[in-house]
């Protein structure tokens, strides 16, 4: 048989390529533009080279951000992960409590991020604020906008609230998707009940759990509008994330060409990262 | 040791999932659960393993009571017609897992393993995993897991159904050899009454809950109690016909087919139930009848011609060795094997085959 060729096929593609052209290249092109280059007004521009790259790789500044930011990251999923799939395990699997605790689980996520922030920053507030308000009453000394200790906590707990939802819902839907038969074999070899969560449940969710911690991976690495709202990365630098730290240096001190390199290696580090996590859990997998 | 079931009853809120069963599995037999899908199978096996109570009944294994007896508790294992092995242990400790809970020493487990390794031809997969395997091979993991305990109850629940056709037709055929020499019985849940004849034994069917009748599987097949165990222990489905008998001569209500019967049964109207392989294009047995029809359908397999076709308000299902081309809509004959007919009366009750 004959194949005619058509290339009209690729006017399809103009429309996509028009969209990520100016929602992602454009923009990730002038950032590149900015890194390498240092910027004065009237968009006079002068060659730098790599200048911006050494500068931010060496800066004490950047190295305390991303640790402030690795930390962050490895408490929320210390916690978020072990967490939602505790949760999904204890949910109803039938009846009317299905779709309560569904929608109960839902709503955090349905929150503007900023509103988030808003709703913790009152919460957290020490005189006012329910939590914080209680906190003192019960004779801790807590206060999230002085104390560093008290920020992170009340971060945290925010991200806690706002996040651990989506690994709930995310592992309820793998766990659901067992079929009640292996649950019966494992009766009939009599495994205990940690031996079915262990060669049962974690295995058959292993697929979206790796999905699951991606994308709490990226969020919480990339975290913006929570903190800065509930505590404008203070006290001091206590809670200034990579993000926070980055608007701060961009549009602050308008520092546009070290604030691009960072950018960029910022980027660089998302990608490696969730590239090696993936490739790594997807393994085996691909052997099949 | 014989698995009795007294009395079963099994309901789900108001609804009825098992009517009253009354069943007796003696040793070393095999025993097929034969009944279409949401006949009670699964939930008949269920409550035979232990893995759900009946809500009336009780059921003896070895002359003991062992109603409500968890499943760990007696020396079971099943099944199912999903591939059911432990996703991230190799076929090797798939194989062991049911020994490793009883204290058994490793070095007999190794031998135990191998032993049923053996058997289901999966040596050379032993340290593959499941996902890396074959759905044949998949199955015959879960096989070996069951083998390898030495159960007292083997329950197999429509363990071919998600095999394709040729690993259907292998592992079909392995099957009685595996379970031939042991001291065991075995339950066979299937749809499909050729897995049935294949595996031979006893025959249970099933209809809506009901053991319909239970028996040796050929007499079961030949005998059926009634025209429900007839129905569901044909495959295609049975042609069923309203006959009336006077004297000697039966003959079809739609149409003007005319046979001789020497059964002896009062004159009157009766049912008559013919296998679709006794519908042939070809003359079969002494006391062949003819019938003419209009063909619908004329389905061909590799060795087989099934052909639909329309007698009186009838439509008819034949089955004949070799290919036979028909039109859609061609007038045909076909010749039927009276010898091979199932008489029923108006209560459905079988009255006679010749």
């Amino acid at each position: 048989m004959n194949k005619t060729v058509n290339q009209k096929a690729w006017f399809f593609v103009i429309p996509v390529f028009v969209l990520v052209a100016f929602n992602a290249i454009i923009p990730l092109m002038t950032v590149v533009n900015y890194a390498f280059q240092e910027t004065f007004g009237n968009n006079q521009f002068m060659w730098e080279g790599t200048r911006w790259f050494k500068q931010i790789l060496v800066s004490e500044r950047f190295h305390a951000a991303l640790g402030r930011q690795v930390l962050f990251t490895l408490i929320i999923l210390v916690i978020q992960i072990p967490l939602g799939i505790f949760i999904a395990l204890n949910m109803p699997k039938e009846g009317i409590g299905v779709p309560i605790c569904l929608v109960l689980m839902s709503m955090p996520l349905l929150i503007p991020w900023n509103v988030v922030g808003a709703m913790w920053n009152i919460f957290a507030l020490p005189d006012i604020g329910f939590l914080g308000h209680s906190l003192n009453a019960m004779g801790f000394d807590y206060n999230f906008t002085q104390q560093s200790g008290d920020a992170w906590f009340t971060t945290i707990l925010m991200d806690v609230w706002h996040w651990t939802s989506l690994v709930v819902l995310l592992s309820y839907a793998g766990l659901r998707s067992i079929q009640p038969a292996y649950y019966q074999a494992a009766e009939i070899d009599g495994a205990t009940r940690w031996a079915v969560f262990r060669h049962i449940e974690l295995p058959k969710m292993k697929k979206v759990l790796t999905i699951a911690i991606l994308l709490r991976f990226m969020d919480s690495f990339m975290i913006y509008t929570e903190p800065f709202v509930l505590t404008g990365g203070g006290p001091g630098n206590a809670t200034a994330f990579l993000s926070i730290d980055l608007v701060k240096m961009a549009l602050g001190q308008f520092d546009l060409g070290p604030a691009a390199a960072m950018s960029l290696i910022y980027f660089f580090i998302v990608l490696t990262v969730c590239w090696v996590f993936y490739n790594l859990m997807m393994r085996n997998e691909s052997k099949s | 040791m014989s698995l009795e079931l007294k009395g079963i009853e099994k309901k789900i809120g108001e609804e009825t999932h098992i009517y009253t069963t009354d069943l007796k599995f003696e040793k070393n037999t095999i025993n097929v659960l034969l009944g279409s899908t949401l006949a009670g199978k699964t939930t008949l096996m269920q409550i035979m393993a232990g893995l759900d109570k009946p809500t009336k009944g009780e059921i003896w294994f070895n002359d003991q009571n062992v109603t409500g007896v968890k499943v760990q508790k007696r020396n079971v294992s099943m099944v199912y017609q999903q591939f059911i092995n432990y996703p991230n242990f190799t076929v090797k400790e798939n194989i062991a897992s049911p020994l490793k809970i009883t204290g058994i020493d490793n070095q007999e487990i190794d031998q135990r393993v191998s032993k049923v390794a053996d058997l289901l031809k999966l040596t050379p997969m032993l340290d593959k995993k499941p996902n890396e395997l074959s759905g044949g091979q998949q199955q015959r993991t879960a096989l070996a897991r069951a083998l390898v305990k030495d159960s007292d109850l083997i329950l197999l629940d429509e363990p071919l159904a998600n095999l394709d056709f040729k690993l259907r037709e292998e592992l079909r055929e392995e099957l009685p050899k595996l379970f031939k020499d042991r001291d065991c019985i075995v339950v066979y849940a299937t749809t499909e009454p050729s897995d049935a004849l294949l595996i031979g034994g006893y025959t249970a069917t099933l209809l809506e809950g009901k053991v319909i009748q239970h028996g040796k599987t050929l007499e079961v097949y030949n005998k059926p109690n009634n025209l429900d165990s007839a129905k569901v222990f044909s495959d295609p489905p049975m042609n069923i016909a309203n006959i009336n008998k006077k004297g000697e001569i039966c003959s079809l209500l739609a149409d003007n087919v005319t046979w001789k019967t020497n059964l002896n049964l009062r004159d009157g109207n009766y049912k008559v139930g013919i296998r679709p392989h006794n519908i042939t294009t070809y003359k079969e047995g002494k006391n062949s009848i003819e019938i003419s029809g209009k063909v619908l359908i004329s389905e061909l397999s590799g060795s087989e011609s099934m052909i639909h076709f329309t007698n009186g308000d009838l439509n008819w299902v034949s089955l004949s060795e070799g290919i036979h081309q028909k039109d859609v809509g061609e007038e045909t004959k076909l010749f039927m094997n009276s010898d091979e007919f199932l008489y029923f009366d108006n209560n459905d009750r079988l009255v006679g085959n010749v």
